[in-house]
């Protein structure tokens, strides 16, 4: 049964236990960040003494919040204190804890004594209990930022649930970089009574949350998280990233969670049976969880390449033929007679389409939501587009602009970009078939118009074609796995 | 580490689990649907000749008991017997081979099977994930190839289709060398098969290895299951 992690990250109010004046300490920061980030609910801040901090009352006993009033605390206190502390929040009516305090099981045996004796006293106390030793959560959707790190990441979809906490600021990092923005996204950290399944299963009924993005280390129990999960993945996406994969990534994830190490290939097929998309890189992770939260999904892999420059069309094709997901749709027919229409006779008449320099102003769109369209189309992948914006900025800066009429053209160009980007993302919406917008521009100059355009229409701009096919291909695996099982 | 290499039998002799003989095993994942080589067993030479006519030539002539794990390791398989003579002469050959700690010792009789493809599957146990099942390409380059794939038991036909998609060595499961294709039914059948032995408790694993594609028909040639007590 799902527990309920709505006190976690929609609390009616906070406490935030072990403030303290240095602004280095983790209590600062933590009510730094909580009364910075637009939180509209009630925060307290708990201390040794009474005063003020950040022009907020400090209070120094848990008796001064009203009955009710809080639902999470968030623990910076050190262990000895925290048991006292949790029956006095209990009584207040909190309802969940957030432990980014540190020296439990990660410390050795008596920190681990220390922790199982905090998780039974949650349990008796009917409390929610996230990490201990982790880097904290946030929740955009009520602006909720209860973490020791940065950034506060942008609004979205993704859900993230991690057992290291620098992959969550990672995870974000990306995030406020593409403008595809986060749901919930929590450090596990030692996960001694709040499992990566407990989240992902609320993920799952979670409103606010299209796709889970998930690293994990190690398992207590590799075959209850596995039958969890399958659960949950054909109503939630799930990315996974795998740390120890290999055997000396086994040994560093030894002394880092202590994990047991897992044979790679049946974590795999586990992977595979279980629905879970598994990516390789954190990069790749975030992208994948990126393109699911922001495309349709295909129904197959038929995959169609458009692209106003040559090499970048072969590349592409090479790409999509390797991947093991995807196809290099033969080009319809009919689709090749609507394209002759529209391009003079030197366009490749192939897949990849190729413009071979023959497009005029309403080509690119025209030929995107034809190509959208066609029912044998699953997938399009868009490349060349920034190269005018390129060349406006050149001109932009170049010492003739505006005169001899280049004000014209850059305002042009600039427009053009904008149209390009806009009719990919409305192609798609309008024909539930992913495009991807992939640009090495989205890497070299995030300014351009068109990587703007994409961003302003919540997709993703990937910063190569390669990236774009990547994420592609488990958009299709996710999608067949899902589509089978229907 | 879970005890998941396509090649056990290091592993097996350190954990001295115990294991089935090869007749004993190849009944057991026959009753479960998996297809193997027809074969017979004997107990003198002689018996073993006749039945060798019976079954017809060539054969293979293997010894066979609940204590011989590593039949090949031991020199105890003898291939492509031509005629009844050769039958008799290496049946009694094997038969005065066998140790005294190998206890209760008959021949196993089976015709060879002719196939350019070999494959590998079974049941293993995974320290983390319980009871999976394998399938993997065989033959003698399988370790260098390292082409193998896994689900957890209990495992669908459409898991078992996957697992079958997940080997890297399409181009040796489609038509190949003047043969056909392999029968992908028959391979998600003997996958189906493994999960069903994966529900009896008893069963440690199971290795059929290898399976020789033959016709297109994936068909064991051998068998070993192992056990979690001995079994009278």
């Amino acid at each position: 049964m799902t527990r309920n992690l709505s006190p976690l990250f929609e609390p009616s109010g906070v406490v935030v236990a072990g403030v303290s004046s240095h602004p280095g300490k983790f209590g600062f920061v933590v009510l730094h960040n909580l009364l910075s980030c637009g939180y509209q609910g009630q925060i307290f801040a708990l201390g040794r003494s009474a005063g003020t901090l950040l022009d907020q009352p400090v209070i120094a006993s848990l008796d001064e919040v009203p009955q009710d009033a809080a639902e999470l605390l968030v623990v910076c206190t050190p262990p000895d204190a925290n048991e006292e502390l949790l029956r006095a929040a209990a009584a207040r009516g909190i309802k969940a804890v957030f432990m980014v305090t540190g020296g439990y099981s990660e410390a050795g045996p008596e920190g681990a004594k220390a922790e199982a004796r905090i998780v039974a006293l949650a349990n008796d106390l009917g409390l929610v209990l996230a990490g201990p030793n982790g880097q904290g959560l946030v929740s955009p959707p009520v602006g909720l930022c209860a973490q020791i790190v940065a950034p506060y990441p942008p609004l979205g979809r993704i859900g993230v649930a991690s057992q290291s906490g620098n992959f969550v600021s990672a995870f974000e990092n990306y995030a406020t970089q593409t403008g595809i923005g986060i749901s919930r996204a929590v450090s596990a950290g030692n996960a001694a009574a709040t499992s990566l399944a407990d989240y992902l299963e609320w993920f799952a009924d979670d409103p606010e949350t299209d796709v889970a993005l998930c690293y994990i280390e190690g398992l207590k129990d590799g075959r209850a998280f596995a039958e969890r999960v399958r659960k949950i993945t054909p109503h939630l996406p799930v990315v996974v990233v795998k740390g120890g994969a290999t055997s000396g990534g086994q040994k560093a994830a030894a002394s880092h969670t202590g994990s047991l190490a897992t044979n790679d290939r049946v974590f795999d097929g586990v992977a595979r049976q279980a629905g879970l998309v598994r990516a390789a890189t954190i990069e790749s992770a975030f992208e994948a969880a990126a393109t699911l939260a922001t495309q349709p999904l295909p129904l197959g892999g038929q995959t169609l390449v458009l692209t106003t420059a040559g090499g970048w069309g072969v590349i592409t094709a090479d790409a999509i033929t390797r991947h093991r997901r995807l196809n290099l749709a033969p080009l319809p027919k009919d689709l090749q007679a609507s394209i002759d229409q529209l391009l003079p006779p030197r366009w490749s008449r192939n897949n990849p389409v190729d413009f071979a320099g023959g497009e005029t102003r309403d080509t690119i769109p025209e030929i995107l939501n034809l190509a959208a369209a066609h029912p044998d189309i699953d997938a399009i992948v868009q490349l060349g587009l920034g190269i005018q914006g390129n060349t406006a900025a050149l001109t932009r800066l170049g010492p003739f602009y505006p005169d001899h009429g280049l004000e014209r053209i850059v305002d042009f160009h600039e427009r053009q970009e904008r149209r390009y980007a806009e009719a990919a993302a409305e192609a798609s919406s309008k024909h539930h078939t992913p495009v991807l917008v992939a640009s090495e521009i989205a890497a070299t100059d995030p300014r351009n118009p068109m990587v703007q355009a994409v961003k302003d229409s919540g997709r993703l701009c990937y910063a190569s074609a390669d990236r774009a096919v990547e994420a592609l291909g488990h958009l299709v695996s996710y999608a067949q796995w899902r589509n089978a099982r229907r | 580490m879970a005890h998941v290499e396509p090649n056990r039998a290091g592993l097996l002799e350190k954990l001295f689990v115990p294991t089935l003989s090869e007749a004993h095993s190849r009944t057991l994942v026959a009753d479960a649907g998996v297809l193997v080589s027809s074969w017979a067993s004997a107990e003198t030479a002689q018996q073993a000749a006749q039945a060798a006519q019976t079954l017809g030539f060539p054969v293979a002539v293997k010894l066979c008991g609940d204590a011989i794990a590593h039949k090949t390791e031991r020199g105890l398989v003898r291939l492509k017997l031509t005629d009844a003579a050769s039958v008799e002469a290496a049946a009694a050959e094997l038969l005065a081979a066998a140790l005294p700690e190998d206890g209760l010792v008959n021949l196993l009789i089976s015709p060879m099977v002719t196939g350019n493809r070999e494959l590998i599957a079974g049941l293993v146990r995974d320290d983390q994930f319980g009871t999976c099942v394998m399938l993997g390409v065989g033959g003698v380059l399988a370790e260098a190839i390292g082409d193998v794939a896994f689900r957890l038991a209990p495992l669908s036909p459409l898991d078992a289709q996957e697992l079958i998609d997940d080997l890297a060595s399409q181009t040796l499961l489609g038509a190949f060398r003047g043969e056909p294709a392999v029968d992908r039914s028959t391979l998600v059948s003997i996958l189906c098969a493994l999960s069903t032995l994966a529900q009896d408790p008893n069963i440690v694993s199971v290795d059929l290895n290898p399976l020789i594609v033959t016709d297109g028909q994936p068909v064991a040639v051998d068998a070993l299951v192992e056990v979690a007590e001995a079994q009278s």
